[in-house]
């Protein structure tokens, strides 16, 4: 396959960037999106010219540190597929790709194609995770959880945090991560203690971060790789009016 | 974290009162369809109804008391909706304030994509339908204390961009709401992928009702049924 490239290059945090385009021969189908970029770096580390910048990490759809905007869609045109996994015979040949970084004031682009995406650990840090001391892992049976309840967190923890949500959302919203963070462990009895303090926690560093509102157009669910459903949302909403409302009885976090 | 922000102010705060006012308006668009239903009772049925809308409430309060308080509850929740809604585009616009070189048109429906400027459109249609048929300075007739006359002479074959713009209005209005509906309940803790369901077939359900019977009216005085 022969293709061409128009890439996201942007020296540093500071530089205007633009998009420039690479043409790209004799590409693999059974490629994967990131190992047609390797094949164009190391190209262009032979011709001495600066490489293209990519996150990417255990290449296997679970880390959730590639994220690339390709064609216009996160994580690009397969639906449940991170981009590293992606294979170039989802392409066709001769075509023209267009790879951009995530777009949101929340994530600055670091250089070309990473940005920052600290924003998502601020989140977490306001009130993704229990202070229980949990030591090992307990008999499966001496806590029921409603059969239910742990499908749906279990559906929350498949996030891998890679940001696509914020990437489609037309509002820059980080709600499906901050809810999926939340939900998994509101959905279950270790999460309980401090389930209302820790919804307005992360709720409250999610605007602070600088990301928008939802308005429920769905975009997030779509392009998520793990599949994360929109109702999920629903869910931080109803703690979060919750929470403000009854005042929150429990402790907060550390 | 620091609490610096009231929770009203945070955008599940917002969604929440947008969703609360949007509930209101639509209760009032409820009651205002089968209102405007009344004209094909007849003239005099269709008049003296409108009177009565005067005299709700009464003697406990005296005169047009009701109908001001009705209004002041609508302005209200409409200034409460608009401002919400413009602090979530302005946020929604920071947030990503380098756009895609390429980017695909939102995948949701045409509904959500035109909430805001559909929004826009139904806000314009408000201004010119209350000057038209609230104070009749719009209105070709315009007799006071007559509405079925100056529905009749409103909607009339000639003054066919009336019709329109009403026609267009109205579907605005429909599309608002299928998304408008649907987003109220989940702004509101809907949670369940089952209830997504059926609060989005609601919605569609409830905005094509609400659209056929706003257009019903005008349709019928078009086409001379009302006259």
């Amino acid at each position: 396959m022969n293709l061409t490239l128009r890439i996201w290059r942007q020296k540093g945090p500071e530089d205007k960037g633009r998009m420039v385009t690479y043409p790209v021969n004799d590409v693999s189908p059974d490629m994967s999106f990131l190992e047609m970029l390797d094949v164009l770096n190391e190209r262009l580390i032979l011709d001495g010219e600066d490489p293209v910048a990519f996150d990417h990490d255990c290449r296997e759809g679970i880390c959730g540190m590639c994220g690339l905007m390709i064609n216009g869609d996160a994580h690009g045109p397969q639906r449940g597929t991170t981009a590293c996994q992606l294979h170039m015979r989802q392409f066709t040949d001769g075509e023209t790709i267009d790879i951009e970084p995530w777009r949101a004031s929340a994530f600055p682009v670091i250089k070309d194609l990473v940005v920052n995406r600290g924003a998502f650990d601020k989140i977490i840090a306001a009130g993704g995770y229990i202070t229980a001391p949990t030591g090992s892992a307990p008999e499966a049976h001496s806590t029921p959880v409603a059969k239910a309840n742990a499908d749906a967190a279990f559906e929350s923890a498949a996030c891998i945090g890679c940001g696509a949500c914020v990437a489609a959302c037309p509002n820059g919203s980080g709600m499906l991560f901050t809810a999926a963070k939340l939900t998994q462990l509101s959905l279950l009895p270790q999460g309980q203690p401090e389930r209302y303090t820790r919804v307005i926690g992360m709720v409250d560093a999610h605007d602070e971060a600088g990301f928008g509102g939802c308005t429920n157009a769905g975009e997030c669910t779509v392009v998520c790789p793990k599949g994360i459903p929109l109702n999920t949302i629903g869910r931080l909403n109803r703690d979060y009016l919750a929470a403000t409302t009854k005042g929150a009885g429990n402790t907060p976090g550390s | 974290m620091t609490k610096t922000r009231s929770p009203i102010r945070s955008n599940v705060g917002l969604k929440a009162v947008m969703a609360v006012t949007g509930i209101l308006l639509v209760l009032f668009l409820i009651a205002h369809m089968l209102g405007n239903l009344k004209v094909f009772t007849g003239e005099t049925s269709f008049d003296h109804y409108a009177h009565w809308l005067r005299d709700i409430g009464k003697p406990l309060l005296p005169g047009v008391w009701f109908l001001w308080i009705l209004r002041t509850v609508l302005v209200v929740a409409v200034v409460a909706h608009i401002w919400a809604a413009t602090v979530l585009a302005l946020r929604a616009r920071a947030a990503r304030p380098v756009k895609y070189a390429h980017r695909k048109k939102v995948r949701g429906s045409y509904a959500a994509r035109t909430m805001r400027w559909g929004g826009v459109i139904i806000l314009l249609f408000v201004i010119y339908h209350l000057l038209d048929l609230t104070t009749g300075t719009l209105n070709p007739v315009g007799t006071e204390g007559k509405p079925y006359g100056n529905v009749v002479a409103d909607f009339a074959p000639e003054r066919w961009y009336v019709t329109l713009f009403y026609t267009l209005a109205i579907v605005t209005l429909g599309f608002h709401l299928r998304h408008g509906a649907f987003s109220a309940f989940r702004s509101l803790g809907q949670q369940t992928p089952r209830g997504e369901r059926r609060a989005r077939n609601a919605a569609l359900v409830f905005a094509v009702v609400l659209c056929a019977g706003y257009l019903v009216v005008p349709f019928a005085v078009l086409t001379g049924l009302v006259s």
